[in-house]
Order: structure tokens, then C-alpha cells, then sequence
């Protein structure tokens, strides 16, 4: 069983592209499981094509305690039979959604929700490692690689350094290593060589490049993926690439995080910034 | 200068005055009110409000998971409970345990304080471990977790990692962990939680040759002399034997003037040599599920719970144990369970259809229903605050296997509150809960028998076994004379003279 975990900042679409590729992966005969580690619990409505489902802290918060849930109340099966759970957690701005990420994710293991037969777990982690709870999905015994879900925009980059700095902290003392960045893209100049060259700098790869696609929007809003709402669609080509080159990776990096300067002048080197003597 | 103790002190004049002149300015109640919501308390129409309750416990009765950790990992040989998280939190289960065992508790943390709660703990366990390797020379750590380190996501297993990588701890050190956050569950999962991190670290890469043995795992038991009461038994059945997490010599160490920081424990060649064992005998159900499951697993050897307390109980555990082991149960043992049963025929009278009120941990409060019923005995509440679903379907069934269970009626996740007014609408006969449940005879006047934890206010009650048939004859005479006292007591000023009950 191979557990991944996808991070990348927040609305950089993380979601929709972890969505679409398990479903390229389930169309292609592989078991796999859908982890949702945000409160906002938006990571499995495209694979159970409905609105958000029961997430672990929802019904715990009905319950009372997390102890007197069932499993089947809140694993449920989408396309292709893709295991979908959310942890959910609290309303913005009251409590604490790390803690909701581990007493969800303890809760699936201890009552067996990977089962014996799954091959591939994602688990869709909310923005940045932000606090312990979220580093949850990556601690030992957990997901060992980790794809970090990028576009063009410098702030985009910005929040991939900073998780590789997070990923590096857990490298070096565990086994987590880091799988490559995923490009999706927003059509910003020179946007392919910029991330390819991140990658490089971060000691990585740009796994792919996925192409920007209205068709993508257009699935959504039916709550589907491409692969399920437009098989024959090109962008369906592009997600089912996606999922052949991670099925397929060998390329496990401790990444080399870079400094704001660097990261500056990356992007002052492919002409998008402008120095700031050239600026005055 | 003559120190004045409490209870007369606050009788003297200057506080009776003090105390009046204090309701002035705190909107108190006329003394007759307070007397009639006081009475209102005990009726049904209260009762009801109670159990409607949601949103406060009061008078909950458990203690919080790291506080069973420690517990359990003070059984082991020169081991040091060491816990990630507050100071206050390990001040609590030291003393705690002290004010119940009467003795000295060992256990350190890691003074987390805002800076940590902010930057994460890591610091925090370096230096933690590297002062108490260094001025404490344990020959293990065993880390727990408080809410703090949970809620910000300290994660144990990488800290320790780096803590080795860097070098403050020698390589070999065995370092177990648990996690073991305080609002989950209740001390039996910290127990649990903790007995499986040790057994997982320690017998790593330890499977060789089958010893012969039989691993006993007491669970969240502080009667030391249970410890001392199987380690006899089995020793009379020529049964060898590992107790894991053997916490006697800890909390009833002999004073001998000389303080030991670690008295005694499972010696941790045992204890890694317990996964070659014969197999693992666990003495509490609920406070071992965890362990007891993946020593099934994951140790290829039976795993089986066989609580003894109470007759039924005690020769399930001694015909399970003669045929895990093939020897035979030895006349002498047979003859304890005789005396056991002929006290119990003697005493019977008294306590047969007598009706009792129960509040504790869920494995004793199993016992000792099973054990009332042997006697006569009627259980009619049965509270249980830490007790889950699987509980009350065990507790039920053993109360329909009896005609005196037909009345019991077991409450999980409920309180001591609860519990008073339970007791003031259906009325009992006698009590049985820990320390706290004193409160509970001071509002009903139902006197309490008291088996358990805490028990802080009467002495030396943890010394006496309450397992095995020597258990059972103990549990007689605690309850039959709690009963003839009572009888006594009511009787003082009647025209009966009987000195014979």
C-alpha cells in the first residue's frame, strides 16, 4: 500500500486534481482512498458526486465522542469504488482543525478503514503545514511521499518552498521523501520552465504540467471529474498521465528548500520580476 | 504554637461570624431556600433534569489517560515515566498516585510552556531527555503525551528519533512511547496505550525459542497485593511466570531507610523475552483491549482476558491457565477455594438480598457484580463513566445469568451525580466506589464500601488482594462487615444486646 500526501497552498487546487487523478488511477483497476484533512471537506464530492459527505468531527460533534462512531457512517464508496472519508472540523475561526486531522486519521486506522486490498491512499492536506496536526498524514508508519501541488504565481512557489521546508524537518528524522511537484497550471509567463527550474532547485521534479481547461470547471459543477463527466476529453489524457507517471515515480527526494531571495531572483531571472533597481 | 485542624477550626465563633457576614455581599439565598432546592434534589422530577444533562460531568468517575500511563510504566525495571507536556499535569499523577499508595511517585516532564505550545515541543524533549538520562540514569524512558503536546501534533516517535540522531540519549536506550492525550478515553486507554508502546520497543527482534512461560498483564490494577496474591498462586502451581508491569515493589516498597528512586519492576530481559512466552493471560479486559490484540498478532501466541475476582471468575481463570499449561490445579489452591466458599456460605445471610449501588472502572465493577451475585447480593445502579457500549452488553449479560440481576441496570458515561440521584430515588443498601463516592454517603447516609480508585482516606486497602479466592474471602469480610457494623450502628439504642450476628 502506497500512502501519498498531497499539499500545496490553499485554492491552488489541490482537490480537483488529487480527484481527478485517483479516478484516472481507479479507472485504471487500482484500489485506492481518498483521505480529505480539511475542515472545509470539499476532497471526495467529485469521486461521491454529491454535496460534501459525513465527515469523522461532524459526526463525532453529533455523537459527542469519537468513540461511539461506526465506520461505515463515514467511509463511503464513489467511482470506480474509490474509499472516500473527511476528517472535517470546526467552523472557521474556533478550535483546533489540526486536532480534528488526528483524531480523524487515528480513528480510520483503528478501525481499519485502509482494509488489506488498498493500493494507493491520498490524503488531501488543507494549505501549508501549518501545525503539527497536519504534518499528521506524514508521520511514520503514514505517507511516504509527497506531491506538492504548484502553478506559475509567485505565491504559489512561495507556499511550495515553505512545505518543503515543513517536508525536510520530517525527511531527515523519518521516511517521508518528497515525489515531485504537480503543476496546475494558471497560463502565468513562462510558466512550465519556471516550476521546472523550482524543481530543480528543490532538488525535485516536475512530475507533470497539467494544462489549464475549462472542461475541468465545467465537471465540477456536475460534481464529477473529468474522467467520469468527459472520458474522451484531452484534459482526462492529461489527469490519467498524471496518475501513470506517480504510479510509476522511483524519483524520492529529500527536498533542498531555497531562501525568499533565491526564490526572488528565480523569478527576476526569467524576467516575471523586475529588480528593484530596474523597478526605481 | 498548637496548629488548629479545619474541622474545629472553622467552628470558632470568628468564622461563624465571618461566614454570615459574607452572605451579605454574595446574593445568598435564605437558608430555607437553599434547604428547599437541597430537598428538591432528590426527587424524581430532578432526576430526570439530571440524566437530560449534557454539557457539564460532575464528579466524573475516571482519571485521565497519561495518568495510567505513567502508572503502567512505573512497573517496569529502572524505568522512568517521562511525559511530554505541562508540569502541572505530572504533579497530578504523582500525587494522585502517592495520596493512594501512601509512598513516594517517580515521573518527569518536559515543562512545556507557551513557547512550546507556539514552536512545537521538540526542544523541549531533547532537553528533557537528555537532564533526566543524565541525572536520573534510567535504563528506560517511557513517553506519554499531555493534551498540550497532542493538540499542537507533537509527534513522539520522530522526536525520539532525533533525539537519538543527535545524540542526547545513547542509541540503545530503549525509549517506548504512547500517545496518550488526556481528552481522550480515560486512564484504562493510557494503560493500554502505554503497555503496548513498551512491549512493542522492548521485544523488537526478540522472537527466538518458546521460554515456557506465561505473561500475566494485571491491567489498571493498584491493589499491590493482587500483584503479590498471583505472583503466590502461580507459584504454587509451578507456573513460571512474567508479570507485565509488575508495579508491586514500586508502591509497596519495603522501608528499609534507604530511598530508591526505582524499587523494583518487571526486569526488562523479561519483559523482552515475554513475546517467546507460552502465551498471555490478561487479568483486566478493558484496560488491555489494545495490548492483548496485538500480542495476538502480531506474537503468534494466545491472548485471552480472564479476570479473577469473584468464585466463577477465579476457577475460569485457573481452568484456562491448567490447560494452557497442562498442570494440573493443586489441592491447596482447591483448598482456598473451599475456605473462599465456605466464609462465603457463613456470611451469606447477611448480605443475600441486600441492594448495592456500584460506581467504577469497568473491569472491577464486572468482578464484583459477578461476585455480589455469587452471595445473594442485589446490583441496582451500576455506573460507569468510562465504560463503552462493549462494556454494558458484558455487564448486562452477566446480571441476566442471575435472578438478583434482574433489577440491575448499568449507566455508562454517566457521573457520581448522576449516580446521588439514582440513589435517592431508588434507594440502596450499600455503596461500593472509590474515595470520592464518600460524598455520595455524606447526601444519602448509604454507607460505602470501598473498592477502587482512589482511595485516599482510608489506609492500606491496596495492600489486600481482592483476586483469587483469598481475594473473594477479603471481599466478604470488607462488604459482610460493612453490613453488621451498619446493623450495629442502627441498633445502638434499641432493647438488643446481641453480640452475635
Amino acid at each position: 500500500m502506497r500512502q501519498i500526501a498531497i499539499y500545496g497552498k490553499g485554492g491552488i487546487g489541490k482537490s480537483t486534481t488529487t480527484q481527478n487523478l485517483v479516478a484516472a488511477l481507479a479507472e485504471a483497476g487500482r484500489k485506492c482512498m481518498i483521505i480529505g484533512c480539511d475542515p472545509k471537506a470539499d476532497s471526495t464530492r467529485l469521486i461521491l458526486n454529491r454535496k460534501a459527505q459525513n465527515t469523522v468531527m461532524d459526526m463525532a460533534r453529533e455523537k459527542g465522542t469519537v468513540e461511539d462512531l461506526e465506520l461505515e457512517e463515514v467511509l463511503l464508496h464513489g467511482f470506480k469504488g474509490i474509499k472516500c472519508a473527511e476528517s472535517g472540523g470546526p467552523e472557521p475561526g474556533v478550535g483546533c482543525a489540526g486536532r480534528g486531522v488526528i483524531t480523524a486519521i487515528n480513528f480510520l486506522e483503528e478501525n481499519g478503514a485502509y482494509g488489506e486490498d488498498t493500493e494507493f491512499v491520498f490524503y488531501d492536506v488543507l494549505g501549508d503545514v501549518v501545525c503539527g496536526g497536519f504534518a499528521m498524514p506524514i508521520r511514520e508508519g503514514k505517507a511516504k511521499e509527497i506531491y506538492i501541488v504548484t502553478s506559475g504565481e509567485m505565491m504559489a512557489m512561495y507556499a511550495a518552498n515553505n512545505i518543503s521546508r515543513g517536508v525536510l524537518k520530517y525527511a531527515q528524522s523519518g521516511g517521508v521523501r518528497l515525489g515531485g511537484l504537480i503543476c496546475n497550471s494558471r497560463k502565468t509567463d513562462k510558466e512550465f520552465e519556471l516550476i521546472s527550474e523550482l524543481a530543480a532547485k528543490l532538488g525535485t521534479q516536475m512530475i507533470h504540467f497539467v494544462p489549464r481547461d475549462n472542461e475541468v470547471q465545467r465537471a465540477e459543477l456536475r460534481r464529477k471529474t473529468v474522467i467520469d463527466y468527459a472520458p474522451n476529453h484531452p484534459q482526462a489524457d492529461e489527469y490519467r498521465e498524471l496518475a501513470r507517471k506517480i504510479a510509476d515515480n522511483k524519483n524520492f527526494v529529500i527536498p533542498t528548500p531555497i531562501t525568499m531571495d533565491e526564490l526572488e531572483r528565480l523569478l527576476m531571472d526569467y524576467g516575471i520580476m523586475e529588480s528593484e533597481e530596474a523597478a526605481v | 504554637m498548637k496548629i488548629k485542624d479545619h474541622n474545629e477550626l472553622f467552628q470558632e465563633q470568628e468564622y461563624i461570624d465571618q461566614f454570615e457576614r459574607k452572605k451579605e455581599f454574595e446574593n445568598c439565598p435564605t437558608a430555607e431556600e437553599v434547604q428547599r432546592i437541597a430537598e428538591w434534589t432528590r426527587t424524581a422530577e430532578y432526576r430526570e433534569l439530571n440524566f437530560k444533562r449534557q454539557n457539564i460531568k460532575i464528579n466524573p468517575a475516571k482519571a485521565c489517560q497519561p495518568l495510567g500511563a505513567v502508572f503502567c510504566a512505573s512497573g517496569f525495571e529502572g524505568t522512568l515515566p517521562f511525559v511530554q507536556g505541562a508540569q502541572g499535569c505530572v504533579a497530578y499523577f504523582r500525587s494522585h498516585l502517592s495520596r493512594h499508595f501512601k509512598e513516594p511517585m517517580t515521573a518527569v516532564s518536559t515543562s512545556m510552556t507557551e513557547d512550546a505550545a507556539v514552536f512545537g515541543g521538540l526542544n523541549n524533549m531533547l532537553e528533557g531527555l537528555e537532564n533526566a538520562y543524565t541525572l536520573y540514569h534510567p535504563k528506560m524512558l517511557a513517553v506519554c503525551t499531555t493534551c498540550m503536546a497532542e493538540v499542537i501534533g507533537d509527534d513522539l516517535n520522530a522526536y525520539i528519533r532525533t533525539a537519538r540522531e543527535k545524540g542526547v540519549i545513547p542509541q540503545e536506550l530503549p525509549v517506548p512511547f504512547a500517545h496518550t492525550p488526556s481528552f481522550v478515553g480515560s486512564n484504562i486507554t493510557g494503560y493500554d496505550n502505554m503497555m503496548k508502546g513498551i512491549l512493542t520497543a522492548v521485544t523488537a527482534g526478540r522472537k527466538g525459542e518458546p521460554n515456557g512461560k506465561i505473561n500475566i498483564i494485571p491491567g489498571f490494577d493498584t491493589y499491590t497485593g493482587n500483584y503479590r496474591e498471583m505472583k503466590r498462586l502461580l507459584d504454587i502451581m509451578e507456573v513460571k511466570h512474567t508479570i507485565l508491569a509488575d508495579v508491586s515493589d514500586i508502591y509497596d516498597s519495603p522501608n528499609s531507610g534507604e530511598y530508591k528512586l526505582y524499587p523494583g519492576g518487571t526486569p526488562l530481559a523479561d519483559a523482552a523475552d515475554s513475546i517467546n512466552a507460552l502465551a498471555t493471560i490478561a487479568l483486566q479486559k478493558y484496560s488491555t483491549s489494545k495490548t492483548m490484540d496485538y500480542i495476538g498478532k502480531e506474537w503468534s501466541q494466545s491472548a485471552v482476558a480472564l479476570p479473577p475476582i469473584g468464585i466463577k471468575n477465579t476457577d475460569r481463570f485457573f481452568e484456562e491457565l491448567s490447560k494452557i499449561t497442562g498442570k494440573p490445579v493443586p489441592q491447596e489452591i482447591e483448598n482456598e477455594r473451599g475456605r473462599a466458599v465456605d466464609a462465603m456460605i457463613d456470611s451469606h445471610p447477611y448480605v443475600h438480598g441486600k441492594r448495592f449501588a456500584l460506581v467504577g472502572d469497568p473491569d472491577l465493577l464486572l468482578g464484583l457484580i459477578s461476585f455480589l451475585l455469587e452471595m445473594g447480593g442485589i446490583p441496582v445502579h451500576v455506573v460507569c463513566t468510562n465504560g463503552d457500549k462493549k462494556f454494558l452488553e458484558d455487564a448486562e449479560a452477566i446480571l441476566s445469568e442471575s435472578p438478583f440481576g434482574r433489577e440491575g441496570k448499568v449507566y455508562t458515561g454517566k457521573d457520581m451525580w448522576h449516580l446521588r440521584s439514582l440513589m435517592f430515588t431508588e434507594p440502596v443498601d450499600f455503596l461500593i466506589g472509590n474515595s470520592y463516592a464518600k460524598f455520595l454517603w455524606r447526601d444519602t447516609g448509604i454507607p460505602l464500601i470501598r473498592l477502587g480508585f482512589p482511595l485516599f482516606d482510608r489506609h492500606h486497602l491496596h495492600r489486600y488482594p481482592i483476586i483469587g479466592y483469598q481475594g473473594a474471602l477479603n471481599l466478604v469480610g470488607l462488604i459482610v462487615n460493612t453490613v453488621l457494623d451498619e446493623m450495629d450502628r442502627k441498633t445502638m439504642n434499641t432493647t438488643s444486646f446481641d453480640v452475635i450476628r
